[in-house]
């Protein structure tokens, strides 16, 4: 009686539990589709209504307060985002690569596992400490080196970012090398390479693709840092003439200045047109880093 | 495997020429090697350096300030002085809620991926949206809490809407080591429960789940790490710059309703460093090693669990 009850009941229950993963699975579908909308929504009216697109994309006007003209020219703050990240791709990109080659090819086993962790641990610091390390500590070490007057610029901000988006370049670089076959290396060592030889003329033009994409994950990380920059890079919204000079990103400015924005207002709305922006930006990276990645084991599993 | 570590180990490449009878062109190429080697090296190390010399500076500066009571009292004197229990006691509100919200829903995305979804586009876009989650910026996250769960489910700047919020921004983390850890059970293990007659279902729960539990546990911690010290997506969903909370009592482990906004251990460190003046430096410091000792700690308990994992796999 009691085992019939509960087949009975298994023949009930499995399809809702079945459906109830199949749900779960597609979420995540549904969620990056949540987003989009709901940052779009809250946007759109400005965006369809008053916002000069024309200004919004080529002054460097950024007036949100102005209670004569409102100016919303977002240049100087995508120039911003962009000298930061530009400046933070050209320290860790070579160091992450750098490293991934070393701890792939040239480091033993044990120190391996070590330095695994290390960057591991380095990753999971999060990014409002890393703020307030270019804020505290980064920031006197600037002063004191170049003479600047203020600590917190684009250099600050570049270090701290290179630092923050080196684990993630090293790992990805990482597996990019381990996927190349070892019949690869045991083939150019069978011939007298050395391992500089090895890496040099045939892991890096074989893992070409995956290398790439871990630089792509690197600087995308970057670009959508928020916490960090808004610490470490000062406060002024202007272009920037010199490695030296404060400098205001896109997602620094929506951390600013949500809080004090009212709600519903054009300054609001403008604040979700950048967030969509932002949103974009990163999925342009992310699926074109994906693509590039699956590339690569298409082409092997042939 | 194995033959990577053998040409890691130089045994191979160190054999043929050495200082005594290289010719020129191999003498170089020795040289050339020894360089790239060096260089490596010391990029790594550049790395590893300075990152324990920005952690020992940290504590340094803080160990004045941490002791118990640190710990166990409120921010005083307009947050200059005092301690951080009401925005650790937020800390914990919130990664225990966007945990309970979180993890049913990302193990069972990562069942579905890895028992359920076929080899086909659908699969394809599934894998796609959860790296995409992955991406989205985290100040981007906070625009998507504001405006679906403070605004259009009407809950408010509160626990609960900042706890959401963590909670699908973190949710990549538990789908993707929950599907790495049911991909390590072996196909073999299914086989054999199916051909006992069990329904793919009852196979997943009896012997993928147990089998996998180590796993998806990593995957969990990780997903905590990762919650306490977001600070971007909580910023306008529900933290809020100080209140005062009970500090002895069965009161001070509960202060804190799901519809009330809370401090959080993050969004604090932000507050007393950039926003109020004259705190002094112990303080923040203090906040700061609090902050990494508890993420570091999850996530060395995180790796304690792989270890143990591996030294405990029977396939």
């Amino acid at each position: 009686m009691v085992q019939r009850f509960s087949t009975r009941l298994g023949l009930l229950g499995e399809p809702l539990i079945e459906w109830t993963i199949r749900l779960c699975g597609w979420s995540a579908i549904f969620f990056v589709f949540a987003i989009f909308f709901f940052v779009f929504r809250e946007g759109a009216p400005l965006l369809f209504g008053t916002l000069d697109l024309t200004e919004f994309f080529t002054s460097v006007n950024w007036r949100p307060d102005s209670r004569i003209r409102p100016q919303y020219g977002v240049l100087a703050l995508i120039i911003g985002t962009m000298s930061v990240t530009l400046l933070a791709a050209v320290l860790s990109v070579p160091a992450g690569l750098g490293a991934a080659v070393f701890v792939s090819e040239f480091c033993p086993r044990r120190v391996r596992e070590g330095l695994k962790i290390v960057i591991e641990l380095l990753a999971a610091i999060p990014s409002v400490v890393w703020g307030f390390i270019g804020y505290m500590v980064l920031n006197p070490l600037v002063i004191w080196a170049t003479g600047a007057p203020i600590g917190i610029n684009i250099l600050n901000g570049g270090v701290i970012l290179a630092l923050m988006s080196v684990p993630i370049i090293m790992s990805v670089g990482e597996d990019a090398l381990r996927a190349v076959p070892d019949t690869y290396r045991e083939a150019a060592l069978a011939l007298g390479a050395s391992r500089w030889q090895l890496v040099y003329k045939v892991l890096l033009p074989a893992a070409k693709n995956g290398l790439l994409a871990a630089a792509l994950l690197g600087i995308g990380r970057s670009v959508g840092e928020t916490m960090a920059v808004l610490m470490a890079t000062g406060h002024a919204v202007q272009l920037p003439s010199s490695l030296l000079d404060p400098v205001r990103t896109l997602t620094a400015t929506i951390a600013a200045e949500l809080g004090e924005a009212v709600e519903g207002g054009d300054h609001y709305q403008v604040l979700f047109v950048i967030g969509t922006l932002l949103m974009v930006m990163s999925l342009v990276v992310n699926v074109t880093a994906d693509l590039i990645v699956k590339g690569i084991r298409g082409k092997q599993n042939v | 495997m194995s033959s990577a570590s053998a040409v890691s180990a130089g045994t191979v490449s160190a054999v043929p020429a050495t200082r005594f009878t290289a010719g020129k062109v191999e003498k170089r190429k020795l040289l050339v090697e020894r360089v790239a080697a060096g260089v490596l090296g010391i990029t790594t190390s550049a790395l590893v350096v300075p990152l324990v010399g920005i952690l020992t500076v940290l504590v340094v500066k803080a160990w004045p300030a941490l002791s118990w009571a640190f710990l166990t009292q409120n921010p005083q004197n307009y947050m200059t002085s005092g301690g951080i229990w009401a925005p650790l006691v937020g800390t914990f509100y919130l990664v225990f809620i966007s945990l309970a919200v979180a993890a049913p829903i990302g193990v069972l995305a990562g069942v579905y991926m890895n028992e359920y979804a076929g080899d086909n586009w659908g699969t394809r876009i599934v894998n796609m949206a959860v790296v995409n989650l992955a991406g989205v910026p985290s100040i981007v996250h906070a625009l998507f809490g504001v405006g679906a769960f403070v605004l259009f489910a009407g809950m408010g700047r509160s626990v609960l809407a900042a706890a959401c919020t963590l909670a699908i921004m973190t949710l990549p983390v538990i789908i993707t080591s929950t599907r790495e850890a049911l991909s390590a059970v072996p196909k073999s293990f299914r086989e054999a429960c199916w051909n006992m007659g069990a329904s793919r279902w009852q196979t997943i729960r009896t012997i993928v789940l147990p089998n996998a539990i180590s796993g998806i546990l990593t995957g969990v911690i990780l997903q905590v790490s990762r919650a306490a010290g977001e600070t971007a997506p909580i910023l306008f969903t529900g933290a809020v710059y100080y209140v005062a909370v009970p500090e002895q009592g069965i009161a001070s482990y509960l202060p804190y309703g799901l519809w009330d906004r809370c401090m959080a251990l993050s969004y604090h460190l932000f507050t007393i460093s950039t926003q109020v003046t004259g705190v002094t430096e112990g303080v923040q410091y203090g906040t700061a090693v609090v902050l990494i000792g508890l993420v570091i700690s999850v996530n060395v308990l995180s790796i304690g669990f792989r270890v143990y994992l591996r030294a405990r796999k029977r396939w």
